[in-house]
Order: C-alpha cells, then structure tokens, then sequence
C-alpha cells in the first residue's frame, strides 16, 4: 500500500473480503485520497456505511466508522451529524442500498441539504446477495433474479439527487480514479448534501452473467463509455446513447441543516422563553 | 421555566417529554402516529431552546436509525410512536441491541394490528416489545399508570439505557398517555441521572479487549479520539465482526445475559393488599386503575383481592409473581389484549396457582364493574 494512504487504514482487518478483480478497493483508495488531500484530522472523520459488499468498507478504515442496517445508512448519518455537526461524515453505501430499500432517505437527506458525503458504489448489482438486479441495473441486463434481462428502467441517480435537492452531484468511474478524488474533495467542500455516484466493477455477480470479460475489461468499458459532462453539452441523444456522463453533473447553493439548526439554538437563546 | 413545587396539571405525553428533559435528553426523532404526536409537538419546541436537536424525519424507521446515530456521538436520544411505527422501528431496535447503543423508545400503544383504531386504547404490544425484533435479545420494558409515574418512568428509562448500553422501551397506553393528571415535579437536583460507562483511559491507551469480561463495557463515543467501529454483525468484544463460533458464542451470552433476570424487580412491582389476599388482580398501565378500583370495590363487598401492578413488563418480576403463587394466591389479570401476559403469570405460576384472565380488545376500557363482575366469578 502507498505510505500516504496506509495512515488511514486499519490494516490489521486487511485483507479485505472483496472478490479478485472487484472496483471496490480502487474506490477506497480514491475516497482515502481525498481525505488526505482535504487534510481532516482523523479522528473527526465519521464513515457511516450500509450493508452490501462495498459497506464492508466502513472497518478498513482508521476513523469513527459505523457498519449500519441495509438502506438507512444516510438516516443514521443524519442523527451523527445533527448531534456532532464539527464530524466530517463521508456515506458509503452500494447501488441497491441507496436507490432501492433506502431511496426514501436519499431523497430527503437531498431536500434537507445536510452537510453529509454520500458516497454510492455503483456495480450495477446486489453483490453481496450474490447477483440479484438492482433500481441501477441497467434496462435488459441479466441478474439471477432477472435471467433474461431485466424489463425495468434503471434509475439515474444523479438526476434523483439534483431533484431532490442535492446541492453538489457528480459522478466517477472506478477507471477515473483522479476524477473520483475531486469530485469528493469537491463533495466534501461543499457545505450541504453531495452525492458521488461511481460506476464500479463487478465482475463475480454481475460482468460474467453478462459477458463483459475479465476485470480489466469491465474498467476499459467504463474509459470507453464514459464521456466528461462537457464534450457531453455538445453530443446529441443518439450520439449519448449508452454512455456514462462523468464529471460535476450539478452544482447549486441552498441553506444547510445543521448550520440552520444551530442559528436557530443560538436565536432562541438570545431571544429568551418566547416558545415555552 | 418550569415551576417545580407547584401542582401542576399534566397529560401523560407531556410528563414524558418533561422527564426526558430532566433526564438529559438532547436530541429527539420521531414521525407523527396518535396517540405520541404530543411528545413530538412538545419537543420541537423545547429542544432547540434547551440547545438539543428535534427531527422529524420521513418516517420511523429513519427515526429509530438518526436516534441511534446521535447515541453514538454520546447524545441522549429518544423517539416516541405508536403501533404501526413501532412495527417499522423493529429493525433499528434490534440493531441497537446488538451494537449496544443507549436509547429510549416510547411506545404508546394503540388498537392493532395494522392501522387498527388510532384513538383507542390498548395493551396488544407485550409480545411486540419483548420479541419484536428478531433473534435473541435482551430488552428492557417499563410501563407507568399514572402520569406522575410516566414523569419518574421517563427518566428511569434513560438511566437504564444508558446502564445497561441498551434500548429501552416506555410502554405506555393511550389512557395513561393522553390523561390528565394533577402532578408536582421532582426538582432536577433531586434526581439520580445516569452515565453511560465511558472508557476510563485516554484513546491510544484504552484497550476494548482489556474490558471483554465486562457485562457491560466502556462506549467510546464518535468524535472523541478513540476511533472505534460500531457493527450489526455479530462481533468480538473489539467490535469488529467475526463468525467464529467460539467467539459469537461467548459474545451472544453476554448480549443475553448483561440484563439480568432480576433486573425485572429493579423498579419494584407494586403489591397492595396481598398478604390476606385469595385473588390477586394483576394489570398493568391504565388498566391497573380499574383493577385498583375493583379491588376496593371488592374489598368493601368483604372479598379478599389485592393488586400485583407489574411496573417492569420486561424482564418479567418472576420473584414477585412466584412469591405470591408459591403463596397459594391466585392470580386473576387483567390486560386490553387477549391474554399476552397473562401467559407470562401463567408460567411464572407454574402451575402453582390458578391463573384467570379478564381480556378484551374492543377499544374501550376494562371498567371496573367489569373486572368485579369477573372476581365474583371465580372467587
Ligand atoms: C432489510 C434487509 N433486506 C435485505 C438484506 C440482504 N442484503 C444484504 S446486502 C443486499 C444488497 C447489496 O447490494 P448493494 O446495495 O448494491 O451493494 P453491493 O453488495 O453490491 O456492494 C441485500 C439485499 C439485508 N441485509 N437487510
């Protein structure tokens, strides 16, 4: 391991359970390099994670970390950070975790702009469960719980972000490692809620039931599909067809949770007992 | 400010939120459900201006999952619902349990299953209490009757949490929640307010494993330099996850075993007039008010009843119950359900005592001309 990351890791719990070949670990590192670069003191960095492969994240690393239920790891975060607002809280969670039995708390972690990093592992799969489709498999893809392809739409989560009111939304492949560091230090700067969605390989559950080759395959697929958000504005529908937009999809300003809710604190302090 | 000293007149969801603060309580979740809405309205003004956190979040499980959160920055944390979203809270519970974070869930009971009658009283969530969530756990459940005791309840109920690093659960009902009573206030001063166990030794120095032969071991809060991991998974006395039998063994033992049995008695049950006692009229919450009623109805008829009014539910207080059957009195309860507890005096009895039971789910209350009707009956 590079020395300049090692100091973030708990490197007693390593190796890690990921199978060869998976993004994971390539994700991680991208994550630890953007806490070094942001310079946080560690012991003020909080990782919430939900339950999948990639939320097995959460005890590799060297800070406050909390391995939470399936799905609600942005609603855990929310009582961390309205209770200690100084923790710099980084979310990670997978695809299935944050767009399918936790899409409720992603929307609203998004309206309330709470100054939380979410982080979503996007293999396109439950990995974990062993191959199952998800709200991001894409439309056609097999999953053992669609073996002739999967008849719904996939969510573009980015998109569902910015709606709900996310004030800073990008989104990285496991390829595009340096990208996925800034779009976090990015996120992380941002003062409110920011999603970074990464597209990630899995090639156990996910590339082999569809015939995407070997690990290294799956990461020239993500290069030669992904596409930066500006030569983006200059492509058309067709010309955009089956690509990955990359890139600061969205940024905006709103009022953030905790700074609004400590201004209220301090109001009502000052203006004495007028809501008794 | 609130007057202490001075009688005042009080709903029992009000006395909740008026105990929680007093115990500490400084960061509350929750989603409106009748017959709690109250304890969160009150909240989301009292909170902010006492320097804590109110949420409402976009529904309970959410809550249950931002109370547990802010528990592991070292906050104290409450939420309040009622049957529907107690059903929604069982995950978090759960996960509270097996990652042994403080908190206080109230549960104000309504007529169930499902939407049932939000307005209407009921005691239909012993069992859902007890093993709501699943697996085996330990669980903590009180149960006050009047509103002064919802007051005591509320701040015993922190205590124990934090105690015992544990959820606790206030089992209330709607009568005793949403009844008004005339109560003086205990003075802050005057109360015992408990802290969780925190590592007595600075981060770097302190060693869980040091602590593994503890019941209950030192928290490690967020934030403070100590940098620990908090897991569902079943884990090793560090924290980390493990599947090593030998280990989730050891662990789910302890898990099981930190709340003692007797810890059913820590808050006594209350005995009124047993000792000459044939029948012991046993209920709990707002039926125990009837029940109380009918014993003294009783008792002016020349009948011999007392009243065994359990005040924790869980653990059951086995000693009690078994004194009293070893006692040859029997046991007649009383409960707006279909007999939920009624099967723990039964067991408890051991077939040393007969043991009736007055149940009913109607939505209205055991009267106490019934519960006479029905101590005639088998006396
Ligand atoms: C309430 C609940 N439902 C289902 C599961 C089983 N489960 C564990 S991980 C998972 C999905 C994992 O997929 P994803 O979130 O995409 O993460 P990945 O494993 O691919 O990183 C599921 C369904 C669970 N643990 N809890």
């Amino acid at each position: 391991m590079l020395p300049e990351i090692e100091g973030f890791f708990r490197t007693d719990k390593l190796p890690h359970m990921w199978c060869p070949g998976c993004g994971n670990g390539i994700v991680l590192h991208g994550l630890v390099k953007a806490i070094a670069e942001l310079g946080l003191d560690k012991n003020k960095v909080t990782i919430v994670s939900g339950i999948g492969c990639s939320a097995r994240a959460a005890a590799y690393l060297d800070f406050d970390t909390v391995h939470t239920t399936h799905g609600r790891a942005l609603a855990f975060a929310t009582g961390i950070k309205l209770a200690r607002p100084e923790l710099n809280v980084f979310v990670l969670m997978g695809d299935g975790d944050c767009s399918a039995i936790g899409g409720n708390h992603l929307i609203h972690a998004a309206r309330r702009n709470i100054d939380l990093t979410a982080l979503v592992f996007n293999n396109s799969i439950y990995g974990m469960t062993g191959g199952q489709a998800s709200p991001m498999t894409p439309s056609g893809k097999r999953a053992t719980t669609a073996p002739t392809g999967t008849l719904e739409r996939s969510f573009d989560l980015c998109e569902l972000a910015r709606a709900a009111g996310a004030t800073m939304v990008g989104r990285a492949t496991a390829f595009h490692t340096r990208l996925l560091t800034g779009l976090l230090v990015k996120g992380h700067r941002n003062k409110g809620f920011s999603l970074v969605e990464v597209i990630t390989q899995c090639p156990t559950a996910y590339g082999r039931r569809n015939k995407m080759g070997q690990p290294a395959d799956m990461l020239r697929w993500q290069k030669e599909h992904a596409v930066d958000i500006k030569a983006a504005r200059n492509m058309d529908s067709g010309q955009l067809q089956d690509k990955i937009i990359i890139g600061e999809l969205h940024r905006s300003t709103a009022p953030e949770l905790t700074t609004r809710y400590r201004q209220l604190i301090q109001e009502l302090r000052e203006g004495g007992g007028f809501l008794d | 400010m609130t007057e202490y000293t001075q009688p005042r007149l009080m709903q029992g969801n009000e006395a909740c939120v008026e105990g929680a603060l007093a115990a500490g309580l400084n960061f509350f979740a929750g989603y409106p459900i009748t017959p709690s809405t109250e304890i969160a309205e009150s909240l989301a003004g009292r909170l902010p201006k006492a320097g804590g956190v109110f949420m409402q979040m976009e529904d309970e499980i959410a809550s249950i999952s931002a109370v547990i959160g802010a528990s592991l920055t070292g906050a104290k944390a409450m939420t309040a619902t009622s049957g529907p979203g107690f059903s929604l809270m069982q995950e978090g519970l759960g996960y509270g349990v097996m990652a042994e974070v403080p908190c206080v869930l109230v549960n104000v009971q309504r007529l169930g299953p499902s939407t049932g009658i939000a307005t209407a009283p009921a005691q239909g969530d012993v069992m859902q209490s007890r093993w709501g969530t699943h697996g085996d756990h330990p669980v903590i459940v009180i149960t006050p009757s009047s509103v002064a005791e919802v007051y005591t309840l509320t701040v015993q109920a922190f205590n124990l949490a934090e105690r015992y690093r544990t959820p606790v659960i206030l089992l209330m009902d709607e009568v005793v929640a949403h009844m008004r009573e005339s109560v003086v206030l205990p003075e802050p001063g005057q109360l015992q307010i408990v802290n969780r166990p925190r590592p007595e030794t600075p981060p770097g120095v302190y060693n869980p494993a040091e602590h593994a032969g503890r019941p209950v071991r030192p928290m490690a809060c967020f934030g403070d330099g100590y940098r620990v991991h908090v897991t569902g998974l079943a884990h090793d006395a560090t924290g980390f996850a493990t599947s090593r039998p030998e280990v989730v063994n050891v662990e789910m033992t302890r898990l099981n075993e930190k709340i003692p049995a007797t810890a059913g008695e820590i808050i006594p049950p209350e005995k009124i007039c047993c000792d000459d006692a044939d029948i012991v009229l046993t209920a709990f919450g707002g039926t125990a008010r009837a029940a109380m009623r009918a014993m003294r109805l009783a008792r002016r008829d020349g009948l011999k009843v007392g009243l065994l009014r359990p005040v924790v539910l869980w653990p059951v207080p086995e000693r009690a119950i078994a004194g009293l059957a070893a006692a040859g009195k029997r046991f007649l309860v009383v409960e707006m359900n279909f007999g939920q507890y009624g099967r723990e005096i039964e067991r408890v009895a051991a077939g040393r005592a007969a043991v009736y039971g007055l149940y009913r789910v109607s939505g209205e209350l055991i009267t106490p001309a019934e519960i006479l009707g029905r101590i005639r009956e088998v006396a």
